[in-house]
């Protein structure tokens, strides 16, 4: 109710709560859940991909070949990837939300 | 067309299953519905139909392996009783809320504490309000019949929402009776092949069931399943129509025994309309105006029907298989009451809860209750609109 954008209604919309769109959890903003954020420390980084074939959810950026950061719209903050880095100096690292302007600078 | 065989309610069913031949029927035993999956399995591993049969360990696990064939996009069946229902009722909620279409013969039983094996409704009552539709049978022939429009009704386009077949524990799932069995292939015919539209193990186009569904969009979702239950009339009829002119066997939502005139009318679910029947007849050689309207779809509830049926009926005997704890009678009561509102009426309206835990309903009985109801139509008196009958003082 009130809602800005007008969502469909029953008839438009389909039965049993299914999706049959697929790939569109894309859409949906879920980086709100985290309390820590995985910080990427570039000069660390040896590119294995390691943290890329261990994150649960799909949040690790890489392109062609090589890690771009993250993608903190869909990061949940777990830590795994941080946990898998086997990176001599670590190259991921995982920092409170609340003090993440440090860091993204 | 097709045979008559002597057959007890549970073996009819496990036949109808097989001529059915889901693909997958995921079952755990429970008296009094033990038989149905015992036969059933027997059928498999003699190679008599080609189901895949899922031994689980339980009832919750029954309805959440045939929940999970059924989204895959498979004809899946169960069966249960009692408690055996109480276990899976988490996943019979969520059946008919993901719109999967499975059908369940429920061989009722009272649920236990402290414990009882044999028949009553309270089993099938505490899944009344979940959109499941509910068919009843008064024998082993229309608990058979009833098995054989389940898949057309739950797997129609307009409802795909599950059906539970059910017949009272013993009394019609062990009792012999004389059926006319619809030869495999009719049934075959009549059944069809399966192909939902949409379904998981459809690799081209891929859906998601079951997800999150928060305050957004859950509503809108159970909007649609309340226009499902708004068709189920319309195709409960046309299903039935069409087995008719198979098998020469007529079905609707209920079924009016002598009731064009009647002045008293009983109204039951269940093997009791038989036992009705018998009484009604016995009765009405002496000249009381009695008949029956025996439910046969009990839910969705054909409300607005029955009330034209029982138009002129001046007293009206609702029997209850169940208690609803509510000091407002049973469950059917409460339905009834509510529709005979609408219309308004001088109609009166009791209530006979009966046969609780298996408690005989004799010829006997119920002539001696339908004296009583007549004879508030004579006087106009009720000293107690709820009856608990047959209980000991
Ligand atoms: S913190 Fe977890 S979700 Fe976020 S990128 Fe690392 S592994 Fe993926
Ligand atoms: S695991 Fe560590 S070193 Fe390997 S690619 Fe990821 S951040 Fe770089």
């Amino acid at each position: 109710m009130g809602d800005s954008v007008k969502k469909p209604g029953w008839k438009d919309i389909p039965i049993g709560g299914r999706i049959e769109d697929a790939g569109n959890s894309q859409k949906y903003y879920v980086g709100g859940w985290r309390t820590r954020r995985p910080v990427w420390i570039k000069e660390n980084c040896i590119h294995c991909l390691f943290c890329w074939v261990a994150c649960p959810d799909a949040a690790i950026v890489v392109e062609d070949g090589k890690i771009q950061g993250f993608d903190y719209d869909h990061c949940k903050g777990c830590g795994i990837c941080a946990r898998e880095c086997p990176a001599k100096s670590p190259a991921i690292q995982m920092r409170s939300e609340n003090i993440e302007d440090q860091f993204d600078s | 067309m097709g045979n008559r065989i002597a057959l007890t309610g549970n073996e009819a069913v496990a036949l109808g299953m097989k001529q059915i031949a889901p693909d997958v029927v995921a079952a755990y035993p429970i008296t009094p519905q033990t038989e149905v999956v015992q036969i059933f399995s027997q059928y498999v591993a003699d190679g008599d139909v080609d189901t895949e049969f899922v031994t689980v360990e339980s009832e919750h696990s029954a309805m959440s392996a045939a929940l999970g064939a059924s989204a895959a996009g498979a004809r899946a069946m169960t069966a249960t009783s009692s408690n055996g229902l109480e276990l899976m009722f988490e996943v019979v909620n969520i059946t008919a809320s993901l719109r999967l279409p499975i059908v369940m013969p429920i061989v009722n039983r009272a649920i236990t504490g402290p414990i009882n094996i044999h028949c009553d409704h309270s089993d099938v009552m505490t899944i009344r309000d979940s959109s499941w539709i509910l068919l009843f049978g008064e024998n082993a022939q229309e608990a058979y019949d009833n098995l054989l429009m389940a898949n057309r009704i739950a797997e129609h386009s307009d409802i795909l929402l599950p059906v539970a077949v059910n017949m009272d524990g013993f009394i019609i799932s062990h009792a012999v009776e004389n059926i006319e069995i619809v030869e495999d292939e009719v049934v075959k015919e009549f059944v069809g092949d399966y192909y939902p539209e949409k379904y998981l193990l459809d690799a081209a186009n891929p859906i998601t069931m079951g997800p999150v569904d928060l305050q957004d969009y859950l509503f809108e979702h159970k909007r649609q399943q309340i226009e499902a239950i708004k068709k189920v009339s319309g195709v409960v009829r046309q299903v039935s129509q069409e087995f008719a002119e198979l098998t020469g066997r007529h079905y609707d939502l209920f079924e009016e025994y002598r009731l064009d005139d009647a002045e008293v009318a009983l109204i039951a679910i269940g093997s009791t309309a038989g036992t009705a029947k018998a009484a009604i007849d016995n009765l009405r050689e002496q000249g009381i105006k009695v008949g029956l309207l025996k439910i046969r779809l009990y839910r969705p509830f054909p409300a607005k029907e029955i009330v034209e049926a029982l138009k002129g009926v001046k007293t009206i005997g609702v029997m209850d298989r169940a208690e609803s704890y509510s000091n407002t009678g049973g469950p059917l009561y409460a339905d009834i009451r509510a529709a005979m509102y609408d219309v308004g009426g001088t109609a009166q309206v009791m209530n006979i809860v009966y046969g609780i835990g298996g408690r005989d309903m004799t010829v006997r009985d119920l002539e001696n209750l339908i004296t009583q109801l007549q004879k508030v139509t004579e006087t106009g008196e009720i000293e107690e609109r709820i009856i608990h009958y047959g209980v000991r003082d």
